[in-house]
């Protein structure tokens, strides 16, 4: 199992260690819901060093990324990021990414730990014919997410950039606790925070810095119920290599009016499904459960948990496209009621 | 861990308390600890018979669903309905308020079967 460069601080800080995508990291230190609290209220501190992430630099690497993504990458100015996906030939999804474009010819690609294999070998690949270099920095990368409403008061008194100035999406460089950092206002939980590139020798010195001005340490729990509550699609979950993100609720991603890589298979696969968040009146609804329109079956949990804010279980689910309510989910054997409810499932700002 | 003398315990993690001709169920401090924060009991109806080791209840976390099992054969005679509210009581006090069901054995003799205090420690010790 491969370790972040914060290894001995989870430990040092008693996280509970398990395997994810070949490493090994925190999945709580205390307890899940506190954690997931701290973040919805105050500032929570990620390890999100397993994330991988891609250089992409040249003349034609704007070109190249319009071609291999299904957002719109020319409206990212210089020091701005947004959320994408790299569709494959089929109009499926081969992961979901964000993009930051640090200056006029570099990119920046952070992809899914799991998927580090396969997105740097499909994008080099794709690149073929394009002016383009590509660089896998993920082993020489940690990242940090500090995500919450109290993330930019606390980060500030730890760095020398004004962030007051800086808005959701912006990627800069500072200094924190005295380190080099890439920082970008950007997160996966659904509240405000910032996310920190580091050189993995800096990575211990600014995490105990953030947690000693008062960030609560989060593990991969937190980070899952989180994301589960905001909305967002989980990839091997939502998002799949035969998902067509037309499908989704994030639809939104795919811009129609360029060309890109699996367009045409994308546009002309219509949609047997769509993606639908689910409340329920009683139990835990987990992946694989099974959900039925009145009697029917009519799908399946993709991602389900608790939602600490709701204090009740909450999913997103598959189902045919025409299923309506009454929906139910099959906990144990027993049909659990579940209203439908938008996304995100809490309100957010 | 805590592990009180008073009562027996599982393989499986659950605790019996005897109390005159019933028996209190719960699971142990180990178990709370390792499933994390409890937010959903399913408890069973009062007036089940149920059999030794049979899935009675169900505990689920942020992170998973445990099965709690039956320590001995007889009837479910009371359930702890303040869990529906407070789930989290099983954390708390999983020794005293976070009680799970009462059953009224077959037989109080069958819970010389089970494990003691010590016996207990020790599956904890081998399971590391």
């Amino acid at each position: 199992m491969k370790k972040t460069p914060l290894y001995q601080a989870h430990l040092r800080h008693g996280g509970r260690m398990v395997e994810f995508a070949g490493y090994a990291l925190p999945l709580q230190y205390t307890s899940i819901v506190e954690e997931h609290l701290a973040v919805r209220r105050g500032a929570g501190l990620f390890d999100v060093s397993h994330m991988g992430e891609f250089l992409i630099q040249g003349p034609e690497a704007l070109a190249f990324l319009q071609w291999a993504t299904a957002n719109d990458a020319a409206k990212l100015k210089v020091g701005r990021a947004q959320y994408s996906m790299l569709p494959n030939a089929r109009g499926g999804v081969v992961d979901d990414i964000y993009l930051y474009r640090l200056a006029e010819e570099e990119y920046l690609m952070v992809v899914n730990a799991a998927n580090i294999a396969k997105d740097f070998a499909h994008l080099k690949e794709l690149s073929r014919g394009f002016a383009v270099e590509l660089t896998d920095l993920s082993e020489e990368t940690a990242l940090l997410a500090l995500q919450g409403p109290k993330a930019a008061s606390l980060l500030q008194g730890l760095t020398d950039a004004d962030l007051s100035q800086r808005k959701k999406n912006d990627v800069f460089s500072a200094r924190v606790a005295g380190r080099p950092a890439r920082l970008a206002r950007t997160g996966y939980t659904g509240e405000d925070g910032f996310e920190l590139f580091l050189a993995p020798e800096d990575a211990e010195a600014v995490f105990e810095a953030l947690l000693g001005a008062g960030a609560t340490p989060a593990g991969l729990g937190a980070r899952d119920t989180l994301r589960l509550e905001a909305g967002f699609p989980l990839y091997g979950h939502e998002l799949t290599d035969d998902t067509n993100p037309l499908c989704t609720p994030w639809a939104w991603v795919v811009k129609k009016e360029k060309d890109f890589h699996g367009k045409e298979a994308m546009l002309a696969t219509p949609c047997a499904e769509k993606l639908i968040g689910l409340v329920l009146e009683a139990g835990i609804p987990r992946e694989g459960y099974r959900v039925y329109s009145g009697d029917r079956p009519v799908g399946r949990v993709t991602s389900g948990g608790y939602s600490p804010l709701l204090e009740k279980g909450i999913a997103l689910a598959y189902v045919e496209k025409g299923a309506q309510e009454p929906f139910f989910v099959e906990v144990r054997g027993r049909k659990a009621g579940a209203s439908l409810s938008p996304l995100p499932f809490v309100p957010l700002k | 861990m805590d592990i009180p003398k008073d009562r027996f315990y599982t393989k499986t993690h659950e605790w019996a308390l005897p109390e005159g001709d019933t028996v209190l169920v719960g699971i142990t401090d180990y178990a709370q600890d390792a499933l994390g924060d409890v937010v959903y009991v399913e408890l069973p109806e009062v007036g089940r018979k149920v059999e030794k080791g049979e899935a009675v209840a169900v505990v689920e976390s942020v992170k998973t669903a445990s099965d709690i099992y039956a320590p001995v054969s007889g009837e479910v005679v009371e359930v702890n309905t303040a869990l529906e509210k407070t789930p989290e009581l099983i954390n708390q006090d999983p020794y005293g308020e976070g009680w799970i069901f009462r059953i009224r054995p077959l037989d109080m003799g069958h819970l010389d079967d089970l494990l003691d205090a010590a016996g207990y420690q020790e599956v904890l010790e081998s399971e590391g």
